[in-house]
């Protein structure tokens, strides 16, 4: 079931005018920052679908830059986002695209800086419920509902068990996991949606665990 | 956890305890919180309909584009007046809807319900059958838990998204909604519940996504207005004992199954229906700047 709480139904709060072109979008692009972890120096924004014919007239265009600032959906900044981007130095392009995609309701994010860049697809996918499909090349299904953890190891064998042992040692509960490679042996990325949150030394272990190259946290 | 309409009413019955009730019940397992706190995360969104409502019967608030704004207090006026043919309680609904879908399109704040430009119905019944009904707060919080129980079995078994599956997924699924919630706190039954929605929702399908210039205005804002009065028409014959002669889990599939057959035109893409009619086009080329779309 995609929907697993009535506040999914009724809510969430938010800035108008709809629910998945607004609030939808400001999720999906606060999850890209989220996965950045912090303020990034440019943004390509890619519209798919309804997405690309309605943007405009939706606020999708300001609701995700609000996002990748790190707004939530009820945050009135959302509506002065791009001028507030602006301020930051955050330089913002967006793209109209044709593509068909599975989803009516689709945007690829890229946001970078000196540092690295990210690329995260994400879908709206009604009513402000946005699931992440895409992240940097890898298929994966993020809900958002719940703290999840994020982790891109080496392909190789107890790279999995390593990172599920360490979680049991926390006593963190697993609700649902995902792993996804792109060719055998080469890099590959697990997606761990958890009970509790998850704070930063458990992350910092992750890390040092051999064949993990790099784990990110999204809470709830 | 129910995953339809029909286990929904089964769970309320054998239980002995309101729709509303199994949805509390569902939540405190779902998230793991007590149920003080379920039911004041709810009020909260109460909080927020209330105010929506308010400020649109108030201000008279207009939208950026200047394509809404200002119905629902012209409504306010009319029903004073004492002259309304549809009744009061129908028409202050249709005015609180629109209230909710004004402030909405003008980039106010509101709850969604299940979605923004559907955001109007569910509070536009409540806040009107406060008058006539005289409701607890808990048994206005009560409300959203059964409009949110129908709205969930709709979310997981068809669609709540425009883009998805038009705007029958979107005002048509509130409109049900709504409907529900109304027989609960009028008194009636589960079963009358699940019958209401029904008569709502087979009234809505079809119902295509069309927005003018793409915004959530027209006709969002008046299939608002209607949605609500379909919801109070579907309670009432619920309540009088009426049936649907289709059970409310096979309505909800059908809306799905239309949603799916749906152009893409016809589906939030502004590119079918009232978007593409001449004065459509006009007013998409007058807000953007941009010449007319000959299509």
């Amino acid at each position: 079931m995609k929907y697993k709480s009535v506040f999914d139904i009724i809510g969430p709060i938010m800035i108008g005018p709809s629910s998945s072109h607004t609030a939808g979008a400001a999720r999906i692009g606060r999850i890209a920052r989220s996965l950045f972890g912090r303020k990034p120096k440019w943004a390509v924004i890619s519209f798919y679908g309804s997405f690309a014919k309605t943007y405009r007239g939706h606020g999708t265009d300001v609701a995700i830059v609000g996002g990748i600032l790190d707004f939530d959906t009820f945050d009135s900044r959302i509506r002065e986002s791009i001028k507030i981007a602006k301020q930051e130095g955050i330089k913002i392009r967006m793209v109209e695209e044709d593509a068909l995609t599975d989803h009516p309701n689709t945007a690829k994010i890229q946001l970078g800086d000196d540092q690295g860049e990210l690329e995260v697809v994400g879908i709206s996918i009604g009513g402000g419920k946005v699931e992440v499909i895409e992240l940097n090349g890898f298929v994966l299904r993020l809900s958002g509902n719940q703290p999840a953890l994020l982790v891109v190891h080496n392909d190789r064998y107890g790279a999995i068990a390593s990172v599920a042992n360490l979680l049991a040692k926390h006593e963190i509960n697993v609700g649902h996991m995902e792993v996804g490679r792109k060719e055998k042996g080469s890099e590959a990325l697990m997606t761990i949606e958890v009970d509790q949150n998850l704070e930063d030394p458990v992350i910092k272990e992750i890390e040092q665990l051999p064949y993990i190259i790099k784990a990110t946290r999204i809470h709830d | 956890m129910f995953r339809n309409v029909s286990e929904l009413v089964e769970l309320a019955i054998s239980k002995n305890i309101p729709i509303s009730e199994v949805m509390i019940t569902q939540e405190m397992e779902v998230k793991g919180w007590t149920k003080e706190a379920i039911i004041e995360q709810m009020a909260k969104s109460l909080d927020v309909m209330e105010q929506a409502v308010e400020r649109g019967l108030k201000e008279g608030i207009k939208s950026h584009s200047g394509l809404t704004g200002g119905d629902a207090v012209l409504l306010q006026k009319y029903i004073a007046s004492g002259k309304s043919l549809a009744g009061e309680t129908v028409l202050d609904a249709v005015s609180k809807a629109v209230a909710t879908n004004e402030v909405n399109a003008a980039m106010g704040t509101i709850c969604a319900t299940p979605t923004a430009g559907s955001a109007g119905v569910v509070p536009g019944t409540l806040f009107a059958l406060r008058e006539k009904l005289k409701p607890t707060r808990d048994e206005m919080v009560r409300f959203l838990f059964t409009s949110g129980a129908f709205g969930f079995v709709v979310a997981n078994n068809a669609s709540i998204s425009g883009a998805a599956g038009g705007c029958q997924a979107e005002v048509g699924s509130a409109s049900g909604m709504a409907s529900a919630a109304i027989v609960e706190l009028a008194g009636g039954n589960p079963e009358q519940s699940a019958h209401a929605m029904a008569i709502a929702l087979k009234n809505m399908l079809g119902l295509v996504c069309d927005p003018v210039a793409g915004l959530v205005e027209v006709p969002c804002v008046k299939r608002n207005a209607i949605g609500a009065s379909i919801a109070i028409t579907a309670a009432d014959m619920a309540l009088a004992g009426i049936e649907s002669r289709i059970p409310c889990d096979e309505v909800i599939d059908a809306m799905y199954k239309i949603g799916e057959s749906m152009p893409t035109a016809l589906k939030e893409t502004a590119q079918g229906g009232l978007a593409a009619t001449p004065t459509g086009r006009e007013l998409e080329a007058k807000i953007y700047g941009i010449p007319l779309r000959k299509k």
